[in-house]
Order: C-alpha cells, then sequence, then structure tokens
C-alpha cells in the first residue's frame, strides 16, 4: 500500500539554488540529409549530404526545440519523427554526437557547443528522408518474440495475484518505449540485419519474467534460434544507449541463463 | 489514388482506437488508420492512474465514484454517462490486468490503489484510494499492453496515414450516413481512400492551440477539425482543463499522483495555500480549482522564483525510496528539464493546458450526434476526441483512461454490430477532391506567411487570453487574433515540395484544424457569461445554473457567399440522481 504523510506542516521555503544560466547562445547543427525526391537533372539518384544551420539557443534547451526553430524558421523541409517531446513515446531517436539517444532528452548545455553538433539517422535501418529511418523491420522483430502475456486455463474473475517481489522482478524492462536506440547502436544488428535486436529481447524478458506469464518456453525457444541471443557479444553499447536506462545487456544475459537453465 | 474497402475503420490508434481495434476486430473486417505509429500516441504520456472503485484498500464503491465524478464536472457532467462509466471501470482495469497490463501491487498481491484529486469516500468525505497504477507511467503500460493485444490478435494497421477528411452522404431522407474517410500516406504522398460501414474517430486532444501545454506536438484536434468542417457540431469546447502541475516554463507534466503520495503545494513564502481554497482535501482538490487557486497566488503577488510566476510543488518531505517507486519518472523530469533534484529541492510548477473535456457529441453507445438527438449512422467517436459528456466542465485526474476504456470498446462493439447488418454505403463522386484540392493549395501556394510562424501567434494569444482565467477583454482579443491568422493562414506556404515525408506539408494541414477549433474554444467561452469548472470568467465568477447549466453546442454555418460563422445552441444536461449543489472541498 502506499504510504501518505498527512500533514505536512507550513514552513519556510526551503533555499533555492540559483537558476540556471539562460543566457542564449548560437549552436551548429550539422544535419546529415537525405531527400528521396531530389533527383540529379539526368535521374541521377538522391544522394545524402551534410549541411550546416545555426541556430539561437537557451543552454537549457532541448535539441529538438532547436531543430523544430531550423524546420519552421529556416528550412521545412528537414524531416524528423516528434510527438511527445520529453523523452517517452520513442519518435525522435537520432545519432547526435555520434550516440544513439532522443533529441527530445538531450540538452544543450549537455554537449560541447564549441563545434558543429552532429546529428544522423540511426544506423542499421534504411534511410527513408533526412532522420526518418524504416521503422518496420524493427517491429517485426519485436512481434517474432510474441510480446503478450500467454496464460492457459479459465480467467479469474477477479485479477491475477502478483507479489510486488514478483512485480518488482520484469519491472525494467516494462519501461520499453520501443524507441530503437538500442537495437540501431548494436554492431551485431548492423552486420547483420536478421538479428533479432535487444530491443526485441528486452521485450520478450518482460514476459519471460513476468510471474503470470506461461510462454516462456515458446518465446526462449525463438530466441534459442540462430538469430537469437547467442548473437549478442555483450558489448554493452545497447545499455549506454537506452533513454530509459533500462539494462539491457543484463537483461540479455538473464535470457541467456535462462536458456542454458531452462528455468526462469 | 487507391481504394480500400473495410466493414470498420478506427482512426487512432491511442488507448481509444486500440480498445475499440480489441472488440471490432474480432467481429468485423477492421483497419486502423494512425498517423502515429500507435505506440507513439500520447496516451503513453499518462502517469497517475485509472480510477475504478475496486475497493482493494479501503471501502469504496461506483456510486461514490460517479459522485465525485459528476460533482468533479461542477454538474454539467451527463450523469447517465457516468453512472455508466464509473460502474464499468471496474471490469475495465480487470480487462486491462488481465491482457497483462503490470499494475503496482499490494503486499497481498492485489492492484494497489492511491489518492487523487477529487475522488472521495462517502461523498466528499475525505481523500481515498481508487486510482490503479503502474508506478508514474500506468499510460506507457495501457498503451503498451493494448498495443501488445493488438498484436496478439492480428489487427491490421495503416501507420503513418492521416485521415484528412470525412465522407458523409445524405440519405433519402436527406441524414447524413457515413461512407469511409479519406487519408494520406506520410511515406509515399499517395491519397488513399478508406470505404467503410463504420467509422470510429479516437483522435486525441488538440493541446496545441496553446503554448504551455502537456500535449504533444502531434495533438492537433484533426478528428475535431475534420467532423467540423464536415458540419458536424462540437459540444463544449471552451472547457479546457489546465493541469496545475506543469513544469514551470516548460509544461511538462507533473502528475497529480504526486500530491495523491503526499506532496504538497506552496507559495514563495512557503505557505501551503491549498488550506485556504479547499481546506477539507487541501492539495488534492480537483484540478479547476487548484490551477484557479495557483494563479490567484501568483496574482497577488506570492508568486515564487526570479519573476514571481510559478510555486512550487513540495516532495522533500516524503521518503526518498517511496518517490523513487512511486514517482520515478516525473522525479526524472525534473531533474532532466529544469535540473532540479525533487527529493531535496521545491520543483517550479504552474498550470500547464492539458485536456480537452469538448469534443465531437456522443450518446453513451458512442454514437456520433449531428444535433442534440440525431445519430449519424454508422459514425462513433470515443476518447478524448469525443464528448458524451463524463467530465462535465472538468474532469478528474485518471477519469479519461477510464473513458478510453470503458467507451473505446463500447464504440469497437457498437461498430462491429452495425456494421454486421449494415450495407456499405456508395462513395460520393471524387471522394478525394476536397483532400487533393487543399493539399495542392498549400503545396503550390507562394504565399508570404509561414506555418511556424502563425502556430506560434496562436499559441501565444490563447496562452494569454483564453487560459485558466478569462474575461470579455481578452476573449474578444483572442477572437480577434484568431480572425487574423486564418487571414494569414490563407497566404501560407510551405518549402518542402517533396511527395515522400512531406511533414512541412502536413504540418501546415494540422495548423488548419488548431485555428477552427480555437476559434470555437473561444466563441464558447465569450458566449459563457459564469464560472464553472474548467471555464473561469473574472467578468462573471459565479456559477449559474439557472441560465447555463445546459452543454455549448457550436455548429458552422456556411452562408450563400462561402462565408464561415459559429452559430452556437445548447444542449440539455442529463441528471439522473444528483442535483447541483455548491461545490465545496
Ligand atoms: C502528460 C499527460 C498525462 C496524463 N495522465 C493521465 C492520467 O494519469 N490519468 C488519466 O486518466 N488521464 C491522463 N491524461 C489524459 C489521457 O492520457 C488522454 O486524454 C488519453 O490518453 C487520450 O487518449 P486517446 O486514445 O483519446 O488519444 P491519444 O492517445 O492522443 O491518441 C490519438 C491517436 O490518434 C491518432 N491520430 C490523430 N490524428 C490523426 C489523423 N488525422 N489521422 C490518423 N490518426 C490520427 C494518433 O496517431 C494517435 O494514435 C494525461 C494526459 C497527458 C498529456
Ligand atoms: S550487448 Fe549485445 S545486443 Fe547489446 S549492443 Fe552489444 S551485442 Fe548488441
Ligand atoms: S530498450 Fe531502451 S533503447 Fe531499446 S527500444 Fe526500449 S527504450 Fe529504446
Ligand atoms: S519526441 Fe517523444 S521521445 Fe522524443
Amino acid at each position: 500500500m502506499t504510504a501518505v504523510i498527512e500533514e505536512a506542516a507550513s514552513g519556510p521555503a526551503p533555499a533555492q539554488k540559483p537558476a540556471r544560466d539562460h543566457t542564449p547562445i548560437v549552436i551548429t547543427l550539422r544535419i546529415r540529409r537525405f531527400l528521396p525526391d531530389l533527383v540529379g537533372p539526368n535521374g541521377e539518384p538522391p544522394v545524402p549530404f551534410w549541411q550546416d544551420f545555426q541556430v539561437e539557443a537557451d543552454p537549457t534547451e532541448r535539441i529538438l526545440t532547436a531543430m523544430l526553430k531550423v524546420k519552421g524558421e529556416q528550412d521545412g523541409s528537414l524531416t524528423f519523427r516528434r510527438s511527445c517531446a520529453h523523452g517517452i513515446c520513442g519518435s525522435d531517436a537520432m545519432r547526435i554526437n555520434g550516440r544513439n539517444r532522443l533529441a527530445c532528452k538531450t540538452l544543450v548545455k549537455d554537449l560541447d557547443v564549441t563545434k558543429p553538433i552532429t546529428i544522423e539517422a540511426i544506423k542499421g535501418l534504411e534511410v527513408e528522408k533526412d532522420l526518418v529511418v524504416d521503422m518496420d523491420p524493427f517491429f517485426q522483430s519485436f512481434k517474432d518474440v510474441m510480446p503478450f502475456l500467454i496464460t492457459s486455463g479459465n480467467e479469474p474473475t477477479r485479477e491475477r495475484l502478483q507479489s510486488p517481489e514478483d512485480r518488482e522482478r520484469f519491472d525494467d524492462t516494462t519501461k520499453c518505449i520501443l524507441c530503437a536506440c538500442c537495437t540501431t547502436s548494436c554492431p551485431v544488428f548492423w552486420t547483420d540485419g536478421q538479428y533479432f535486436g535487444p530491443a526485441a529481447i528486452v521485450n520478450a524478458h518482460r514476459f519471460i519474467f513476468d510471474s503470470r506469464d506461461e510462454g516462456a518456453e515458446q518465446r526462449l525457444e525463438i530466441l534459442n534460434e540462430k538469430e537469437g541471443v547467442w548473437r549478442c557479444r555483450t558489448t554493452f553499447n545497447c545499455t549506454d544507449a537506452c533513454p530509459r536506462g533500462i539494462e539491457v545487456t543484463k537483461a540479455i544475459q538473464e535470457v541467456k541463463r535462462a536458456l542454458i537453465f531452462r528455468r526462469v | 489514388m487507391q481504394i480500400h474497402k473495410y466493414d470498420t475503420v478506427i482512426v487512432g490508434a491511442g488507448g481509444a482506437g486500440m480498445r475499440a481495434a480489441l472488440e471490432a476486430s474480432k467481429n468485423s473486417r477492421t483497419a486502423v488508420l494512425t498517423k502515429l505509429y500507435p505506440t507513439r500516441s500520447h496516451t503513453g504520456a499518462a502517469q497517475g492512474g485509472m480510477c475504478a472503485a475496486l475497493a482493494n484498500v479501503e471501502e469504496d464503491n461506483w456510486e461514490w465514484h460517479t459522485f465525485d465524478t459528476v460533482k468533479g464536472g461542477d454538474y454539467l457532467t451527463d450523469q447517465d454517462a457516468a453512472e455508466i462509466m464509473c460502474k464499468e471501470a471496474i471490469d475495465a482495469v480487470l480487462d486491462l490486468e488481465k491482457m497483462g497490463l503490470p499494475f503496482s501491487r499490494t503486499p497481498e498481491g492485489r492492484i494497489d490503489q492511491r489518492r487523487f484529486g477529487g475522488h472521495t469516500r462517502d461523498h466528499g468525505k475525505a481523500a481515498v484510494r481508487r486510482s490503479c497504477y503502474a508506478a508514474d507511467r500506468t499510460g506507457h503500460m495501457i498503451l503498451q499492453t493494448l498495443f501488445q493485444n493488438c498484436v496478439k490478435q492480428n489487427v491490421e494497421f495503416f501507420n503513418e496515414f492521416y485521415v484528412l477528411d470525412l465522407l458523409l452522404v445524405d440519405d433519402e431522407d436527406g441524414n447524413k450516413t457515413t461512407s469511409g474517410v479519406v487519408a494520406y500516406e506520410l511515406a509515399s504522398g499517395e491519397v488513399h481512400v478508406f470505404q467503410a460501414k463504420a467509422v470510429i474517430f479516437a483522435t486525441g486532444g488538440f493541446g496545441k492551440v496553446f503554448k504551455t501545454t502537456s500535449n504533444a506536438h502531434t495533438l492537433t484536434g484533426d478528428g475535431m477539425g475534420i467532423a467540423w468542417r464536415r458540419g458536424l457540431p462540437l459540444e463544449d469546447m471552451e472547457f479546457y482543463q489546465f493541469h496545475p502541475t506543469g513544469l514551470a516554463g516548460l509544461g511538462i507534466l507533473l502528475t497529480e499522483g504526486a500530491r495523491g503520495e503526499g506532496g504538497i503545494l506552496r507559495n514563495a513564502d512557503g505557505e501551503r495555500f491549498m488550506e485556504r481554497y479547499a481546506p477539507t482535501i487541501k492539495d488534492l482538490a480537483p484540478r479547476d480549482i487548484v490551477a484557479r487557486s495557483m494563479v490567484l497566488e501568483v496574482l497577488e503577488g506570492r508568486g515564487a522564483g526570479p519573476n514571481k510566476d510559478y510555486v512550487y510543488l513540495d516532495l522533500t518531505h516524503l521518503p526518498a525510496e517511496q518517490i523513487e517507486e512511486k514517482l520515478p519518472d516525473i522525479t526524472e523530469f525534473a531533474r532532466t528539464y529544469l535540473g532540479v533534484e525533487p527529493t531535496t529541492e521545491l520543483v517550479p510548477v504552474y498550470p500547464t493546458a492539458h485536456y480537452a473535456m469538448g469534443g465531437i457529441p456522443t450518446n453513451v453507445e458512442a454514437e456520433v450526434l449531428s444535433d442534440n438527438e440525431t445519430v449519424v449512422p454508422g459514425l462513433y467517436a470515443a476518447g478524448e476526441v469525443a464528448c458524451v459528456s463524463v467530465h462535465g466542465s472538468n474532469r478528474l485526474g485518471t477519469n479519461s483512461l477510464l473513458d478510453i476504456n470503458v467507451f473505446g470498446r463500447r464504440a469497437g462493439i457498437a461498430a462491429a454490430k452495425y456494421a454486421a447488418t449494415a450495407d456499405f454505403v456508395e462513395l460520393p463522386e471524387n471522394p478525394a477532391a476536397d483532400v487533393v484540392a487543399l493539399l495542392e493549395r498549400l503545396r503550390d501556394s507562394d504565399g508570404t506567411e509561414r506555418v511556424a510562424a502563425i502556430r506560434a501567434e496562436m499559441q501565444e494569444t490563447m496562452d494569454a487570453n483564453a487560459g485558466v482565467y478569462r474575461t470579455e477583454e481578452t476573449l474578444k482579443q483572442a477572437a480577434a487574433d484568431i480572425k487574423a491568422l486564418q487571414k494569414r493562414y490563407a497566404n501560407v506556404s510551405i518549402q518542402d515540395k517533396g511527395k515522400r515525408f512531406n511533414t512541412d506539408l502536413l504540418e501546415a494541414v494540422e495548423l488548419g484544424f488548431l485555428l477552427d477549433l480555437a476559434e470555437v474554444l473561444v466563441a464558447g467561452a465569450q458566449n459563457r457569461k459564469e464560472s464553472r469548472g474548467g471555464h473561469a470568467r473574472e467578468d462573471y465568477q459565479a456559477r449559474d445554473d439557472a441560465n447555463y447549466m445546459k452543454h455549448t453546442m457550436a455548429y458552422r454555418e456556411v452562408d450563400a457567399n462561402g462565408d464561415v460563422s459559429i452559430r452556437l445552441d445548447w444542449k440539455p444536461v442529463v441528471v439522473t440522481r444528483y442535483q447541483p449543489m455548491e461545490r465545496k472541498y
């Protein structure tokens, strides 16, 4: 049950630390562009290119905000996906200064602004336009691991019981927002697009370690396949890339262990 | 142009759309059209919980929940609808659990419940634990769980398909019936026509009419805008909810669950000011009351910060482990976006535009109405886009996740049932003509106006003039500004002339919807000379039941010259058990 402190007396406000620096600075966004409609005069296929944009930004501002300014004020053709703008919808995974991150969760002040900030599409999925990649293969791997609760027998009338400890067991992997930061930072996935990739394994883990689920065997079989967990070489790129702070590599290790011991 | 044929077409894959899809696809051939990948929908942003009188941790029942919903809605709630929602809430939560939703648990292993604003025991005696939750990511878990079950059930999605028009055809009696929708495929730039017996709109809200908002960039009111342009009314649009605790200056939401867990609002003097405004339930008063109180604190000079323009949310007295366990995401938002450590520091907060109580009018079967009573055969709406009206003039926290599940389900069942017996209605001639014309006009325009500039000005004027407090004067200003912006919008041009992934083009279309809806919101607000729920007038501070205990119905009228105006009418509130009372907490 939730502990609630009923009354807390009114009192002087604790001191606030000095406000953050909001003095605007000019930053350079160096963006990898690809415009599929930009066919050459003699029908040459479009080619990717780098383009610099200078934009004024508050240091506490999100990179996404700076990009929206570029799109709104300078070049409407700059194309990227975005929705929530605070790191929960998984739309705006991109490679910023060589690292996979969400543009809406990366603040200007956390990057070196003395140099241009490079922004590219995530790697390993086909680039459709600028920072937009084809997400279908990514979602297909997700679907392949049967990412849903599997149970047998009659449904109970009330909720299934689950202890807080059992619930905690798979908490980390329930946080996944399917942004693909992990999968597209994985060197194995880059060289072998068939590999399920860490995100799919994370979502399999979420069910394999759910005490209510009875589909672990089936999922483990799938992950035991050639393109399954054994391809992972434990390089931790995926863990470093996850904007939700999920211990991705640890989850993969737990799935491997479950496979070896055939026991969850 | 491609033509597709489905029994049921669902527009939107948030909570409402996917809950509907799980029902509709069982019994009818169903397509879900969504402008976002389903898991990107803003239902995933919801944090605090979903209320149902499970009575897992203390005594509770659905009648108390109904009363709270009606009172919370400042007696504009349709009581028959609220009763259905609160009764079906219990199964709605249990269904989600059975689908796999990982709720937070009690020590006994039941679904845990916590306090939330306006939810009380026995008609207002004290706060009650009614909100079922999964830490502070309940919406994320609902969205994921519904998507997982759609995968399991092989629901057919058309991702990144923007529906831009609704096809209504007059039957022999001159009544509108549904024949399908027109959609634009982002990847290819192609226009598709979907013929359907039943269409369900589940496109969510329109928070982007405001600048400071908890809503996603994609919440541009497309569904409401499309219905409006097709001559369907919009109900109660002036009732827009401002959530008390947005991160100051940013609008990113901190759930009311933070106060449910014991968090307290303080002004610059450290005073727990809600004790003055709502002596019984204090910080857990409904949102309209808390938001108004916060604004008053600031207006009266007790705001905090260098510009005295916000107040504080204080969590510092709560055990750090409780914060980490129950509120992990919002503490991270405060750290990331404001650089504040909520376990030891006060968090600057201010009201943020959050939720549309109004929308496309429906009855309790989620059937869309073309006036106070007439059903549009084959057309349904559920979720934030719809107005049934279970939220009246002010939605209680947790009641939207409930609404999308209860009425999403009802819409899915009703649509499939209708599709089972109805015939396809023939498509109008040139079904895509209007959409093609709209897109071509925007793409070919060499106008001088930019989408981003007009959008920013609209958002500025809406924040300044149609926010928490409104007056005749500010609303007049907003109306004039919007009119001027609409003129400028006619002269808007885009830079991206390409076919593939042209988001520049779609932002221009979305802005058109937003401007229409801003205009309707302001017109309704000007017309309602009272304060009720989410609509607070400084110049008419009292609730006026004699003249205004009725829903606003706005209609788009086009005269012989093609000039558009708004006609405002009323619709009675459904009262069953509860007579209006003064609203004290
Ligand atoms: C930050 C935040 C926290 C919240 N917390 C809570 C809470 O704790 N409890 C609670 O009860 N409520 C909460 N709410 C409110 C609640 O989350 C929303 O009202 C609800 O999720 C809306 O669901 P929906 O299915 O109607 O719309 P959405 O989830 O917004 O989905 C809209 C769907 O429509 C699609 N769409 C839109 N336009 C088009 C188009 N033109 N063509 C095709 N598809 C389209 C989108 O792709 C999307 O799939 C919160 C809201 C916010 C913003
Ligand atoms: S740990 Fe495994 S899955 Fe993660 S990046 Fe390395 S190889 Fe890929
Ligand atoms: S595990 Fe993390 S990085 Fe990978 S898809 Fe999920 S949220 Fe994104
Ligand atoms: S825009 Fe939603 S995660 Fe960044």
